[in-house]
């Protein structure tokens, strides 16, 4: 078994949170584990990319190769399309849809999601609006793990487990929220 | 032994723990900056070893040669460009006795991801005669990393830990042993030995240069360095070095037959290994990450009878960092398709400046008052203000190096070009700004220097300034800068007008003058605040 994720978003988004609790998760259930993160100057409000590569057997590349991941998992739209070339013929994209729209040729929103619906298997998740239902905006990337939850081979259980043992130092309440916008997210994406 | 789940960065500073390090010096840089965070956050848990942010990469080697002189373990770390900076210490510690381990990590980024170039810190291994290890994983980056302290003892060399940014950057799990104890305390025995007067370093040199067979006869048979030759695979046989390896096991499923292959983790490059390698095969494909090192040497001046395939014919490209689709293309695998959206072009979203950044402010000012003048020059320098090179501001005609901003405005101001103005940050003015400024003073030259001070050193991660920001004032004030021209404004769009009036101000003077514009970042702030609650 291998299921790579590419992991995309704008600087600030919790990209490396998301892909840290994924990660975690997958080695408790006893999978090898790759995570490719980027640091430094690209993370000033420019495109950023993480690599997860999860497997049953040792990971030789920290990168994966074109056209060999299961999921783009995006915590913006216009990101969601950046690294379709990694993307497996049948692989999922799964993506907020709250634009960080920072630069002047942003494409118009409606005809980008609209693009984004026409992939063979897209999920358009309104992760804003869960996380603020949640009882936070900033909980947006949880929602997100929630929603791919039910392609990443891991067990949902794990996963919550993860989220509480991060957020954990800060408090039950922060703990609560993430975890309600976790399961938001995973049943929006039903 | 035990589990852990660790960057490269963060295995390679584990090793030195284990390895009974006594101290570790480094100036932030990325790929590198995470081996002294987690050595400091291992300092404040557990009481030690050292773990120290020095001025500068060549401040940091000096410390860590003291260490090491004492007998005891040290380890400096670096991006590439760092190492230019620590040259000289690095080039001279090669011909002194090395006493306690010293272990110099290097992490090259090629593919630029946050550097102004791709130079490859192998040759500066080679350069200066001594061991160069080359992780190809974080299981390596934390046994070689070990290995080297021993090495560097037992040879009395500095040894150069390679990584790149891929495997600084990537986490996984990496078995761990158990803790050796430090050195104790022992002075160097012959001070002789570290007195590079010519007539001791002509010795040293020669010393040097005369315990290179062993050092070549150690790589040979370094595990690091690993041979596989297949007999009835005499036609192609790939050598790897680093993580190329992953790329190309990544890819040897489908290859269908077995190649003949060197994997290099170990240099000075082991030729025996090689010659073996190219008596079985009739082409060689070179994959390593960086400069077409191993490549070159193979080639050499003159034609061979075997085919050398690599950065040098095209067959990988010259720049740029591999990867596997590169690897897989060099190996005549085809192309593996991805999905696509034809007709639609992701418009690219670089870095930029965050909102509410101090430096914006300060950019405004100044673009403000530069604003109609015929030949102004903004000479700027490294770090997060280099993204006023880009639009809206667009106020940066250079950045090359650290500290090149101040010597540079000089020389364009000497040169005629008015006004001329250094756009500098508070850390980037300690490691390389305080000398080139002092040849300013020392000319009274026509130029103004802008001190961008946000209290920190931003880019890598906010670490903090090796002085605080108040001392600023008082360090270019001590220099001789005149005070009526030297002033501190806060970089805040509440002063706008005011601040802009002052930049006018100093441009038109006809003599040096300093501004230090002062205000902490606000991501640091922010996580500041987190931190109270």
């Amino acid at each position: 078994m291998k299921f790579d994720i590419i992991l995309a978003g704008v600087g600030g988004q919790g990209v490396l949170s998301v892909s840290a609790i994924i990660a975690s998760s997958a080695l408790e259930e006893g999978l090898f584990v790759k995570q490719s993160e980027v640091h430094g100057m690209s993370q000033r409000g420019g495109a950023v990319l993480a690599h997860l590569r999860l497997a049953d057997a040792p990971i030789a590349s920290d990168l994966i190769p074109h056209g060999c991941a299961s999921l783009i998992l995006s915590m913006e739209p216009l990101e969601s399309l950046r690294y379709l070339n990694f993307l497996s013929p049948d692989g999922a994209v799964v993506t907020a849809i709250t634009p960080v729209q920072n630069i002047a040729d942003y494409p118009p929103l409606d005809e980008l999601l609209d693009r984004i619906g026409k992939l063979p298997r897209a999920r358009l998740v309104d992760g804003d609006r869960l996380a603020r239902d949640a009882g936070s905006a900033r909980a947006t990337n949880m929602v997100m793990v929630g929603a791919a939850s039910h392609d990443v081979p891991v067990p949902a259980a794990t996963l919550e487990r993860f989220i509480e043992k991060t957020f954990a130092p800060k408090g039950e309440k922060v703990v609560a929220t993430n975890l309600a916008a976790f399961r938001a997210g995973r049943e929006a994406a039903l | 032994m035990s589990d852990l789940v660790l960057l490269g960065d963060e295995a390679v500073a584990l090793a030195a723990v284990h390895a009974g390090m006594t101290a570790a010096y480094a100036y932030p840089g990325t790929p590198s900056t995470e081996i002294l965070e987690f050595l400091i956050r291992y300092q404040r848990r557990h009481g030690g070893p050292r773990a120290t942010w020095c001025a500068n990469e060549k401040t940091a080697y000096e410390a860590a040669l003291g260490v090491s002189f004492a007998g005891r373990r040290a380890l400096t770390a670096m991006k590439h460009v760092g190492l230019n900076v620590a040259a000289d210490p690095f080039m001279n510690s090669a011909l002194v006795s090395i006493h306690g381990g010293l272990v110099v990590v290097v992490a090259d980024d090629p593919g630029m991801h946050s550097s102004q170039n791709e130079q490859d810190s192998r040759y500066y291994a080679d350069f200066a005669r001594v061991i160069c290890l080359e992780p190809a994983n974080q299981q390596e980056a934390y046994d070689l990393t070990r290995e080297a302290f021993d090495l560097s003892e037992r040879f009395h060399l500095p040894v150069v830990v390679r990584l790149v940014t891929r495997l600084a950057h990537s986490r996984t799990s990496v078995r761990v042993g158990d803790a050796r104890a430090e050195n104790a305390v022992a002075k160097a025995p012959v001070s002789k030995e570290w007195t590079l007067l010519p007539g001791n370093a002509r010795v040293q040199w020669r010393a040097l240069i005369d315990r290179q067979p062993e050092v070549d006869a150690w790589s040979e048979q370094s595990g690091a360095n690993r041979l596989e030759l297949h007999e009835d695979a005499d036609d192609l046989g790939v050598i790897t070095t680093g993580i190329a390896r992953n790329y190309y096991v990544e890819n040897l499923e489908e290859i269908g037959r077995p190649l003949s292959h060197l994997h290099i983790g170990a240099y000075p490059i082991p030729v025996g290994l090689v010659r073996r390698l190219m008596r079985q095969v009739s082409r060689v494909l070179v994959l390593e990450e960086g400069y077409p090192y191993v490549e070159r040497l193979l080639r050499g001046l003159l034609p061979s009878d075997i085919e050398i395939l690599g950065k040098s014919t095209g067959t990988v490209p010259p720049d740029g960092e591999l990867t596997p689709d590169l690897v897989r293309h060099a190996l005549g695998l085809p192309e593996r398709p991805g999905q696509s959206m034809p007709g639609f072009q992701v418009p690219s979203r670089p870095p930029q400046l965050c909102a509410g950044c101090p430096h914006a402010d300060s950019f405004a000012a100044l673009t403000e008052a530069l604003d109609g003048m015929a030949t102004p020059v903004v000479a700027s320098d490294i770090g997060c203000y280099t993204l006023g090179a880009l639009p809206p501001y667009s106020a940066v005609d250079s950045c090359v190096c650290m500290g090149a901003s101040v010597g540079m405005a000089k020389g364009a101001s000497d040169a005629g070009l008015r006004p001329a103005v250094a756009v500098i940050g508070d850390s980037t003015f300690l490691h390389s700004g305080v000398t080139p400024l002092m040849d300013a003073v020392a000319a009274n030259t026509d130029m103004t220097l802008f001190i961008l001070d946000n209290e920190t050193t931003a880019m890598t991660g906010g670490q903090p300034t090796i002085l605080p920001p108040s001392r600023i004032e008082k360090l270019v004030l001590g220099l001789g800068v005149d005070p009526a021209h030297c002033h501190l404004i806060a970089a805040h769009h509440r002063q706008a007008e005011a601040n802009r009036a002052l930049v006018e101000r100093e441009l038109a003077y006809q003599g040096l003058s300093v501004i230090i514009a002062v205000r902490e970042c606000i991501e640091t702030l922010k996580t500041k605040k987190k931190a109270q609650g």
